[in-house]
């Protein structure tokens, strides 16, 4: 009966620790995914312009006004590109040229960023393919792709033309060849990719790039590779790490908070294990006495106490790996995202459940530790007489 | 003195040793029990009847004095050694059974094997069967103890004792509650392994009766051997 009912409390701690394991990982994974999937990992941009005091007289009292800054070249950008894809850990790099312009038809204009890219090279930084929801991710002489919002504000369809108007004066007739929605709004309004050399001109950068955007290997390695770039280059180097700052701040909060509840859940089951094998090793006192008149040693008394706890963490952890998956199953259906698809997955990791079925057995066998040695310790003669 | 399954020479024992409550329960008992010899240990409450029967089982240590068993002095084993030796060469005979409850008649018999080897197998399944057979309870050696008679009961904790064909079979009042037909029967039943097996018995009884069907009557008094023969 005892043994029922810390099974059932260990199965619910295990489960409650495997589902809220699985549902943050996963649900972490997402957002990074998804924050992610419209940025680069890293970018190299140029050092920003900073004025400087010609004569360096400390007595003289100057003010020294922010410089505005300037559109200009990332210096030496092919050495800079070929020093970062050598990179360790760095898996694609990709130059782009990047402005602002006005995309004009007809009365109607709208300011947007103008993207000069290579797009073999940029899609191994945002995966455009995967959000392309006409045409091709691809650009070519005066063909370039656009954004959903963009399109519809301007009453665009595929291969109609576009013209981009830079402030320097020059413009561009566009023919759209693809139209992307990449989830956000702002951006499927703002890019317009073209390509590097019509976006170097149009821009007034022949030759030059703006910024070079990095992918790397392990997205949690942006920040020390940025680093490192940052002194290998002397340009300044940005990790999505440093640009979602608050988003990282937020999802290392949530693993702290997981991971209290965890720890508690944790030592409240073990302390219910440890409270019936209490309780056990009283009642079977007799038992426990007659066995050692039969031979049984110390050790084997402090074993079968040992196995016990043991066998209710392993069980629990199976029955509670059953629960989570339950859960998990009963939560994505209730749960859905905007579009209507499941918030995350009805899956469990295996090795959420190895892992679980390890620490339910370890802190089994850790919390019948002190009441089998109990056992292990009892006179037989009292435990017979008694 | 070849044959002596065990010998007490001097032994004392006395309960809460260097404190103010010290009391010696046991005073010097000299005795010695050959192989195949049958004898009855008794005395009033409160005479050491117990105790004795304790340390004689390796339950208890004594406090002074030397006690061998077959022939080794248990002074100088260690805590495992003593163990292995009181499950090899002792069967304990308990007042209540002290069967154990979860398991059958069976496997009540086959639990000194199970410990001595680690795990169960068919010669001791087999020797288990037999040994219930001759207490004539084979028909119902897969019931729990709880569902047999007091008799039946301290029959199966007959045959375990046997298991392992114990040296020496300790019985402390085995047919204390039981009544005087049924305490006959386990009497005999006990005499009969005793010849068949050539095991010593110290059986502790607060019956005339019994003690007088013994080949040997050892009497305790105040922690003193009285009367022996």
């Amino acid at each position: 009966m005892q043994t029922l009912l810390i099974l059932a409390g260990t199965t619910g701690g295990v489960a409650v620790i495997v589902f809220l394991t699985q549902l943050i990982t996963q649900l972490q994974a997402q957002i990074v995914d998804r924050v992610l999937g419209t940025q680069p990992h890293v970018v190299i941009r140029p050092l920003e312009e900073a004025n400087r005091r010609a004569f360096d007289d400390p007595a003289s009292a100057v003010v020294i006004e922010p410089r505005a800054q300037r559109l200009r070249s990332v210096d030496q950008w092919e050495n800079v590109a070929r020093l970062a894809a050598a990179m360790p850990g760095v898996t694609a790099v990709s130059p782009t040229v990047t402005g602002p312009a006005f995309a004009v038809r007809g009365q109607a204009n709208k300011s947007v960023a103008l993207m000069g890219i290579d797009a073999e090279r940029y899609r191994r930084i945002v995966r455009m393919e995967e959000y392309m929801v006409a045409g091709r991710f691809a650009v070519d002489g005066t063909r370039a792709v656009i954004g959903s919002e963009l399109a519809k504000d301007l009453g665009i369809r595929l291969e109609d033309k576009l013209r981009v108007a830079l402030p320097n004066g020059r413009d561009e007739l566009l023919q759209v060849g693809g139209i992307f929605d990449i989830g956000n709004k702002d951006l499927n309004r703002r890019w317009v990719f073209v390509t590097l050399p019509l976006g170097q001109s149009l821009l007034d950068l022949p030759g030059g790039v703006s910024n070079l955007d990095l992918t790397v290997a392990d997205i949690f390695d942006a920040q020390a590779i940025a680093t490192r770039l940052q002194g290998a280059t002397g340009l300044t180097v940005d990790s999505w790490m440093q640009t979602n700052a608050q988003l990282l701040a937020a999802l290392r909060n949530q693993t702290v908070s997981n991971n209290l509840i965890r720890s508690f859940v944790i030592v409240i089951v073990a302390l219910g294990i440890a409270s019936v094998l209490v309780v056990s090793v009283v009642q079977k006192q007799k038992e426990i006495g007659i066995l050692r008149a039969m031979g049984a040693s110390r050790a084997m008394i402090l074993q079968v106490f040992l196995i016990q706890g043991a066998l209710v963490g392993a069980v629990g952890s199976i029955l509670g790996s059953l629960l989570a998956f339950g859960l998990l199953n009963m939560f994505s259906a209730i749960y859905r995202n905007a579009d209507g698809s499941p918030l995350f997955a009805a899956e469990l990791e295996p090795r959420f459940i190895v892992l679980a079925a390890l620490v339910a057995t370890g802190v089994g066998l850790a919390s019948a530790l002190i009441p089998a040695r109990r056992a292990a310790k009892m006179d037989p003669v009292q435990a017979i007489r008694s | 003195m070849s044959d002596a399954v065990i010998e007490l020479a001097g032994l004392t024992k006395a309960y809460n040793v260097g404190t103010p409550v010290e009391a010696e329960v046991l005073h010097g008992i000299d005795l010695s029990l050959a192989q195949g010899e049958f004898a009855a240990l008794i005395g009033p409450s409160g005479s050491g009847k117990s105790t004795l029967l304790n340390i004689i089982g390796l339950l208890e240590r004594p406090t002074g004095g030397r006690l061998s068993i077959g022939g080794r002095d248990t002074a100088a084993l260690s805590e495992a050694e003593i163990t292995a030796l009181r499950g090899r060469s002792i069967g304990f005979v308990f007042q209540f059974h002290h069967l154990l409850p979860a398991f059958s008649a069976l496997e009540n018999v086959m639990m000194p094997t199970i410990i001595a080897r680690g795990a169960p197998d068919d010669e001791a399944e087999a020797t288990a069967l037999q040994l219930l057979d001759a207490v004539g309870l084979k028909a119902h050696a897969h019931k729990k103890p709880a569902e047999l008679s007091g008799g039946q009961q301290q029959r199966v904790a007959i045959a375990r004792a046997l298991a392992l064909r114990p040296r020496l079979i300790l019985a402390d009042e085995p047919t204390g509650n039981l009544d005087t037909h049924t305490a006959d029967d386990i009497f005999a039943l006990l005499r009969e392994f005793n010849r068949q097996t050539a095991c010593a018995c110290l059986i502790v009884t607060h019956d005339p009766r019994l003690a007088a069907r013994c080949d040997r009557t050892i009497q305790l008094v105040d922690g003193r051997i009285a009367a022996d023969g």
